[in-house]
């Protein structure tokens, strides 16, 4: 019988900024089995968003996480305009689709530095994250922020994309354009990208329907999945785009998904922009004074794939019920196919090439006995709950006395 | 000036600590050590285990979960260690203050140095935060 080693990734570890723990359970090089192990993240959002007022949550749908900080608010935006039956203006829907472009241009370009980062191939990390920096300029003019851009609010946005401020949209954009041809032409050509990528963390056509997974993990093994298209909103229906697929399933198609993808996204922000001049100035806002009783589902096609949101309304000033459900709980799962039967050290690319985002993804796991159902608690909660106990009785038979 | 702070004094080597947040002042941290900022250049440099750090930075509100583990990488810290806190979340809670799941901004965790305010932080803010600190412990 052979031993397996168990070799744990995490959870604060050099690799990847987010807390998570990864067990791999190897057989010499060979990775036969992998589990995950999340919470260090936990913040109760779905809990916390029952006690704001909808104005409030969208600060707080846009913490769930930082990288994909408007595709949360968009999602939630369209659930309230679901329920309350909303029509938002073109020029709040112009501005809602250049946000959540520009926005996967940064999170892409993110992604594949890291990935260089991951490959231990530096040079391309420094790249990315320098060609990211002006995207994130551009977010500061418009919205005063480089991240976290609080521009969503129920019916429309809360900042105009003034006119004059187009060109210079433009200037960065053609600037951003020929700097992504320089890193896909660097990526794509090169030698050792393709001998670390290519056949490495393979998912079949079939892997992802099983898994459900979306987003470019699914668009890289052939499956055109994307939100934009199939439940088209805000601009998306209004331009002229395409879905990027590729055939191949692994790591390689992945970055390639990716990189094409930007190329689309800046070819969708130049449509908004030209629409954006035949709007009126100003008219970002319709008048909205209040959300009935009701249910809505908002969804938004993030930079990881499709983020959804459902929004109980009891007809107050805040939902009753938020459920939230962010791409990577759907991609992480997919780690089972592609990771086992790789080597240690194809792994680390295979866990990044989903670009997993913890912080969306994380869940509160209570561990309960199997067959009673009774919750376990560990010695610290015990010595707790005795203490509230002991103080109870004294309470109660007046020992403090 | 004495031998510990005489140690802060060139190349800190900085160990990044989690915890439950939104990433994106992992991100502006990142962001420090890449070409437009390069921090690298005065010695500045992530390290991989909190052994061989000078500086612990910590960000996001702390939750049940993470408490134990960082008091157990504060143990783990060479001492003297700096330690501060990134972002609102580190300093007070932030948005997630009210989370059932929260215990206690990083400060009632373990003793912090300085405080780098704002959501997240921009990298300028948060290299002024580390330079004022070093500048004050010569
Ligand atoms: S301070 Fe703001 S940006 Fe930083 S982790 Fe907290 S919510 Fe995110």
């Amino acid at each position: 019988m052979s031993r397996k080693t168990l070799i744990p990734i995490g959870p604060y570890h050099p690799l990847q900024e987010e807390p998570e723990l990864f067990k791999l359970y190897c057989d010499g090089e060979i990775v036969k089995d992998i589990q995950w192990v999340t919470g260090y993240n936990h913040r109760s959002i779905e809990k916390l968003s029952e006690s704001k007022t909808y104005e409030q949550v969208f600060f707080l749908v846009e913490r769930i996480c930082g990288i994909c900080s408007t595709s949360h608010p968009f999602a939630f935006a369209n659930a309230v305009e679901e329920i309350a039956g909303i029509e938002i203006t073109d020029r709040t829907k112009y501005i809602r689709s250049i946000i959540g472009e520009l926005e996967r241009i940064h999170s892409h370009l993110l992604w594949v530095g890291l990935a260089g980062h991951f490959l231990g191939y530096n040079t391309v990390f420094m790249w990315a994250w320098k060609y990211r920096e002006p995207v994130l300029d551009l977010f500061e003019m418009i919205t005063g922020n480089r991240n976290s851009y609080a521009m969503f609010r129920v019916g429309g946005v809360r900042r105009d994309i003034e006119n004059h401020k187009i060109a210079e949209i433009r200037r960065v954009l053609g600037e951003v354009k020929s700097k992504t041809d320089l890193l896909t032409g660097a990526v794509m050509d090169d030698p050792v990208i393709h001998a670390r990528t290519k056949g490495v963390g393979v998912l079949t056509r079939q892997d992802v329907i099983d898994y459900g997974a979306v987003g470019p993990t699914a668009r890289a093994s052939g499956v055109a999945i994307d939100v934009r298209k199939d439940d088209p909103y805000a601009a998306y229906p209004l331009v002229d785009w395409k879905v990027i697929t590729s055939e191949a399933g692994d790591v390689f198609a992945k970055a390639e998904v990716r990189l094409l993808e930007m190329y689309e996204s800046i070819s969708i922000i130049e449509q908004c922009l030209k629409g954006l001049e035949k709007e009126k100035e100003g008219e970002i806002n319709v008048k909205v004074t209040e959300i009935p009783e009701g249910m809505g589902n908002g969804r938004a096609e993030a930079p990881r794939g499709e983020v959804f949101h459902f929004v109980v309304s009891d007809g107050s000033n805040s939902p009753a019920r938020h459920k939230i459900r962010a791409p990577s709980y759907v991609n992480i799962a997919t780690f089972k196919k592609s990771c086992i039967g790789q080597t240690i050290a194809d792994a680390t690319i295979t866990l990044a090439g989903v670009d997993p985002c913890y912080c969306c993804t994380e869940r509160l796991a209570v561990v309960c006995d199997a067959h009673s159902g009774e919750k376990l608690m560990n010695a610290k909660e015990l010595i707790e709950r005795s203490a509230v106990r002991t103080a109870s009785l004294n309470k109660e038979f007046n020992c403090n006395k | 000036m004495g031998f510990k702070n005489y140690c802060f004094r060139k190349s800190l080597w900085v160990f990044h600590f989690g915890g439950a947040s939104c990433n994106n002042c992992d991100i502006e941290i990142l962001d420090c050590l890449t070409p437009r900022h390069d921090l690298e250049r005065f010695g500045i440099l992530l390290v991989g285990s909190i052994r061989h750090a000078d500086l612990l930075l910590v960000n996001g509100s702390i939750n049940k979960h993470d408490r134990e583990r960082l008091v157990e990488i504060y143990k783990q810290a060479p001492k003297p260690i700096l330690v501060v806190a990134i972002g609102a979340c580190g300093c007070t809670g932030g948005i997630f203050a009210d989370s059932i799941t929260f215990a206690g901004p990083v400060d009632k965790v373990i003793p912090v140095d300085a405080y780098i305010p704002g959501c997240p932080p921009k990298p300028e803010a948060i290299i002024a935060g580390i330079v004022k600190l070093v500048n004050k412990r010569r």
